[in-house]
């Protein structure tokens, strides 16, 4: 699904990306940890297009297509979904007018037509009751006023909504109580599927327990420098960040 | 309610303290003003002809011009042949080491806790001390000769740095400016230079005190800072005045030039008399200062506490034009009695990714009127420009002003300009709420107003933001409603 | 046609032609006003941008052009004029048409109106209630050439009266329809508002601009709010492109009465607001908002004054334009809160966002403080639209024009949400992108 080779990007000139490999195949869950400031929010960001992250280097191919060269709303036509750490708040536009216009954006770039009213008020009512949202909530504007929970809810809310193929959670375990982490975490396991993906970038193990991954990669100084099972986010937790720094200075000095 | 206000009135009433003068026989020029009195000040200090023509194209110039009437400030027509254009203290000549000066004077420098003496070399701070129009010592020259830094007398510089002073006096301040800046390019008599080569960090605080003391005199000092690639340079400057029951005038300019990745960081506590509770004296503070970033990466700040004077025109500004320089201004003007103060900034985006900051605090006590006017223009050239501008103002009492004009004139789109601006007073609910914890009504109120100045007391050298609170506290005392 | 003889003497030499047309009206007690206003015009000259109230504004363009007092023409007007769009629909109103300014019988439908209530245009009323004329017309501030101008030919326009305790329910919805195919018209609606003490009115104008020559508006409206009265002022402003269009607002608030004026500028090439409340007594709320979209060469100049001149008023302004192409906005806004105004609560904020390398913006919020027991905050900010927001749309697949829209529609949303009439949101949203071109969401 997504092949990620030798990925190099830069943020306000300062390198931060520095030749990153990862493989991710349909169906499956990795986790991307590592320290703050080892370029996980960049590699976020550099996969979704945003136009503030300057990719110097490497490339990545997604579902067989040069992702690079894409728009910001190709990709996500291509069913690419970020989950934003700090969510954007847009007065004057609600919810529903948000998404209806993305989905139908999308539905078109596939050649579908529009979504049937009655089948988008269907289809929000079911997603918004995983999430535990009311109707309330989603006629408010996009974001406008939420809470920093109610915004990461929204998040998953908009991730059901529109189905992508490959979703990229942005810390999205921030600022959550642990209720608030268990609905966002129902809300992403009932995304996945034997079809779809999952990259979830976080600081901490404790979204892992309700996200299982098959695979834990730690990104540091710009590189993965470990990659294993599920286990190795508990080691990570217990031992911390010094213990892979260490081992991967011991590495690069023999 | 009533005890705050006589916390407040016992505050304001307090008396100037550098009210002193100084007896010391000075050699002055008569009064007025003319072409031959250009020459004879031209004269006295020695300088060479193209000086002296300089001096003469101002005046012709300023001849022409009219006096400023848009600042929100009013004072009777000031008759510009009833002042004197030059006043130095007699027993002068050159000074070798501080025991040739006058003692006199020192007792005053001494008097102004001035730290002129060698004890104060531990405090790291040079200073040039300029009495009525001259600048009478500068110290530690040597320790600065060695980093090749020069710091002296602009009268000096003249003479010994013609080819820099030729390079940049008026480049930044041209003598066509304004009314002000025409009339202190003709007469202007002291004032301080520094030179900060390539690559230099100045080791110490750069310092500068002036001293009105003869009486009918004006002050017309020149200040050029010149900081090279990659230096930087912290400078002070500091001013006094005797009392006097005439209103004197002080034009001063100052020109800074910082070229690719310099800095200078300028600093200013202006105390000079304000005037008695009535509103008569004080100094007129007619000042253009302006510094221009030459170059990329530079950086020119701007730090005032302006408690004195009894009327302030001054708008300390950054011509924004190296990629990605910096202007900043941080300001805090208290105006008490009848006090008029009209101060603020300009900052001119030219270059690419140019930033500034604007924090401006007006306190208003009394009847007094306190103005921020501030100029925030963004040129077509500066792509990615950003300003943010804070301007707060705080009244105590009903009678006097509070007043914000910031101009903001954008025309780039790729530019991002805030302004915020509000006005406020001490409010009892925080006096009430200090003085529940055993705090008395006047130690409330400092501590409000230094809460409020707080972000610029920041951005000064410590000894001058201790220095810079105590002054806030006499202006102010009492002054809480 | 280019003006030969110089602007003020074109119109001061116009007005001999505009008297000997006036008749009997001439002998009314009104006409004094106009003889005030010609020595006025006399004395004063146009504003030039050394002045510092017209200082980012150059009325030049104004002046080149001799456009002819609408009440010195014959126009050939027939009912189609008046287009069906022109019309805000969804609500009952009660309509009433200006053509260049003089009132048009055939196209209004002004309806039943309660017992009282005046909605009629000012030549009728200078014949039918003098003492109203005398009352509220007789003192009307002259600070510029334009103002001069507007009452030296004042002849027609709207007069609005409503009397103590009623309220109007249905808005009244005001059409100006300016232009003409064969004249270059002056077209100078002096306007007034009378709302006296428990009343409650609503009014909706609408600026629009027809026929091929280039027109210049110039406008006075003045509003009277006594007394507990509630005051709703609509302006939407969607005159012909190449057409000038200067207006001075001028309210006078009395006790704990509630103005709000919606200022929307969409059209003109040149346009001026000068929009000044007096806050005359304690406890009134005065309302400014406003929008200001422009595009091509378009040139928008609003200048604001709240004068707090009594203790406990409350006054909120909220300004905020969309700058397209190579137009020019300026905002001037003023608060002046005098010595005596204890307790007042002034805000203001102005916001601008620059759409292209081209548009620019002069902003200048001031405040000038007197009174130290008071709030006040103003705000001011220029800038694109969000980066960050921009990104957050696209990666839901949404288009970057559509983007673009959202965030434009989300721009102007705290402004359009504080309009109270919900079909005219709607008209609203839709004249925004239609101006600006972009793609409707």
């Amino acid at each position: 699904m997504l092949s990620i080779k030798e990925l190099k990007a830069q943020v306000e000139g300062k390198d931060i990306l520095k030749g990153l490999n990862l493989e991710v195949k349909a169906g499956e869950v990795h986790a991307i940890m590592g320290p703050n400031g080892s370029g996980k929010s960049t590699l976020a960001n550099v996969l979704a297009g945003n136009e503030g992250y300057e990719v110097t280097g490497g490339e990545v191919i997604f579902e067989n297509k040069n992702l690079l060269e894409m728009d910001p709303e190709d990709r996500a036509r291509e069913g690419l979904f970020l989950a934003f750490q700090y969510p954007i708040e847009i007065p004057g536009i609600s919810n529903s007018t948000f998404l209806k216009t993305a989905i139908n954006e999308i539905r078109k770039y596939k050649g579908l037509p529009e979504i049937a009213a009655k089948e988008f008020l269907v289809l929000m009512r079911e997603k918004a009751k995983i999430l535990g949202m009311d109707d309330n909530l989603i006629s408010r504007s996009v974001n406008t006023g939420f809470s920093g929970g109610e915004k990461k809810r929204n998040e998953i809310f908009q991730l059901l909504m529109l189905n992508p193929k490959l979703a990229i959670l942005d810390e999205t375990d921030s600022g959550l109580d642990i209720d608030a982490l268990r609905i966002v975490s129902n809300g992403v396991n009932e995304f996945r599927s034997r079809d779809n993906s999952v990259i979830v970038v976080t600081h901490y193990q404790r979204l892992l327990d309700y996200i299982v991954p098959d695979f834990v990669h730690v990104l540091y100084k710009g590189k993965i420098i470990k990659s294993g099972g599920k286990e190795l986010a508990l080691e990570l937790e217990e031992k911390g960040y010094d213990w892979v720094k260490n081992s991967e200075l011991t590495a690069a000095s023999v | 309610m009533s005890d705050d206000m006589k916390v407040v009135e016992d505050l304001t009433q307090s008396e100037y303290k550098w009210g002193f003068t100084t007896n010391i026989e000075a050699d002055e020029a008569p009064k007025g003003l003319n072409e031959n009195i250009i020459r004879f000040i031209s004269a006295k200090k020695n300088e060479p002809e193209w000086m002296t023509q300089w001096r003469l194209k101002a005046y012709r110039h300023w001849l022409t011009m009219e006096e400023p009437k848009w600042p929100k400030v009013k004072y009777d027509p000031i008759d510009y042949q009833d002042v004197k254009y030059y006043s130095a203290p007699k027993k002068k000549p050159e000074l070798d080491s501080m025991d040739e000066v006058d003692p006199e004077l020192l007792k005053t420098f001494e008097k102004l806790g001035i730290p002129l003496e060698e004890q104060k070399r531990l405090a790291g701070v040079a200073v040039d001390a300029v009495f009525d129009s001259v600048s009478v010592a500068t110290t530690f020259r040597e320790t600065l000769h060695e980093k090749g830094i020069i710091f002296c007398s602009i009268s000096e510089a003249i003479r010994e740095h013609p080819e820099l002073i030729k390079k940049y006096m008026g480049s930044v301040v041209p003598y066509t400016d304004n009314y002000f800046a025409a009339l202190n390019s003709a007469v202007f008599t002291d004032g301080s230079f520094v030179y900060i080569p390539k690559g230099v960090r100045c080791p110490m605080e750069l310092s500068t005190y002036f001293r009105i003391n003869a009486m009918e005199t004006g002050q017309f000092e020149r200040t050029l800072i010149i900081a090279d690639e990659g230096s930087y340079v912290s400078y002070l400057e500091g001013c006094t005045a005797p009392m006097r029951d005439e209103n004197q005038l002080h034009a001063a300019v100052v020109e800074l030039v910082t070229l690719d990745n310099a800095e200078i960081k300028y600093s200013t506590v202006q105390n000079w008399y304000p005037g008695n509770k009535e509103g008569k004296g004080g100094i007129y503070n007619f000042v253009t200062k302006r510094g221009i970033c030459r170059g990329k990466n530079s950086k020119i700040s701007w730090t005032q506490v302006e408690t004195g004077s009894a009327i302030t025109w001054k708008y300390p500004s950054c011509i924004l034009q190296g990629e990605n320089s910096i202007g900043e201004f941080y300001s805090v003007a208290v105006t008490n009695n009848y006090q008029q103060a009209d101060t603020g900034t300009k900052m001119i985006h030219i270059g690419k990714n140019s930033k500034s900051t604007i924090v401006s605090k007006g306190i208003s006590a009394g009847r007094s009127d306190n103005s921020y006017r501030g100029l925030v223009k963004v040129l077509k050239s500066a792509e990615g420009a950003r300003n943010f501008s804070q301007c707060d103002s705080m009244l105590m009492g009903d009678k006097c002003g509070a007043h914000t004009f910031p101009y903001i004139e954008v025309d780039n789109d790729s530019a991002m300009v805030e302004h915020e601006a509000t006005t406020s007073k001490v409010g009892e609910d925080q006096i009430f709420y200090l003085n529940q914890r055993g705090i008395s009504t006047e130690d409330a109120v400092n501590m409000i107003v230094n809460g409020f100045c707080k972000e610029v007391f920041n951005e000064l050298p410590m000894e001058f933001a201790v220095e810079a609170q105590k002054l806030l506290a006499i202006s102010l005392e009492g002054s809480v409603g | 046609m280019t003006n030969k003889i110089g602007a003020k003497q074109w119109y001061l030499e116009n007005f001999k032609i505009f008297e000997s047309k006036l008749n009997g009206e001439s002998e009314s007690s009104f006409h004094k006003v106009r003889h005030g206003a010609l020595r006025k015009l006399q004395e004063l000259e146009f504003p030039t941008v050394k002045n510092e109230e017209w200082k980012y504004t150059n009325v030049k363009p104004v002046l080149n052009q001799n456009f002819t007092p609408a009440a010195n023409l014959k126009f050939k007007t027939d009912n189609s004029i008046l287009k069906q769009e022109y019309l805000f629909e969804g609500f009952d109103h009660h309509l009433i048409v200006f053509v260049n300014g003089l009132f048009n019988p055939e196209l209004s439908n002004i309806g039943r109106l309660p017992q009282g209530v005046i909605v009629d245009n000012l030549k009728s009323t200078i014949k039918n209630r003098p003492e109203l004329v005398e009352k509220f017309l007789h003192r009307s501030k002259i600070i510029t050439a334009f103002d001069a101008l507007n009452a030296l030919y004042a002849y027609d326009g709207l007069f609005i009266f409503i009397p103590e305790g009623k309220a109007l329910v249905k808005p009244i919805h005001v059409m100006y329809i300016n232009g003409d195919n064969e004249t270059n018209v002056l077209s100078q609606p002096k306007n007034t508002i009378i709302a006296e003490s428990n009343s409650q009115v609503s009014v909706i104008t609408n600026y629009v601009g027809t026929g091929s020559k280039n027109y210049f508006s110039n406008i006075v409206t003045e509003v009277f709010t006594d007394a507990n009265a509630v005051v709703d002022l609509y302006k939407i402003q969607n005159e012909k492109t190449d057409s000038f269009h200067i207006e001075r607002t001028e309210i006078h608030q009395k006790k704990e009465s509630v103005f709000s004026h919606f200022n929307i500028s969409f059209g003109g090439a040149l346009i001026r607001n000068d929009i000044n409340s007096t806050l005359d007594d304690e406890f009134c709320e005065c309302n400014f908002n406003g929008l200001y979209l422009a595009n091509d060469k378009q040139h928008v100049d609003n200048h604001t004054f709240v004068d707090h001149a009594t203790p406990n008023c409350l006054s909120n302004e909220l300004y905020k334009g969309i700058l397209d192409d190579e137009s020019h906005g300026v905002f001037n806004g003023k608060i002046l809160v005098r010595k005596d105004a204890q307790k007042t609560n002034a805000y203001q904020s102005n916001k601008t966002v620059l759409m292209s390398k081209k548009a620019t913006i002069d902003t200048k919020p001031q405040l000038e403080i007197y009174a130290d027991d008071v709030k006040c905050s103003h705000g001011a900010t220029v800038g694109h639209l969000d980066d960050t927001a921009f990104f957050y749309i696209r990666s839901r697949g949404v288009p970057s024009s559509i983007a673009k829209s959202m965030l434009i529609r989300a721009f102007v949303s705290d402004v359009i949400e504080k309009v109270k009439i919900e079909s005219l949101k709607e008209k609203l949203n839709h004249m925004i992108f239609e101006h600006l071109n972009r793609e409707e969401i």
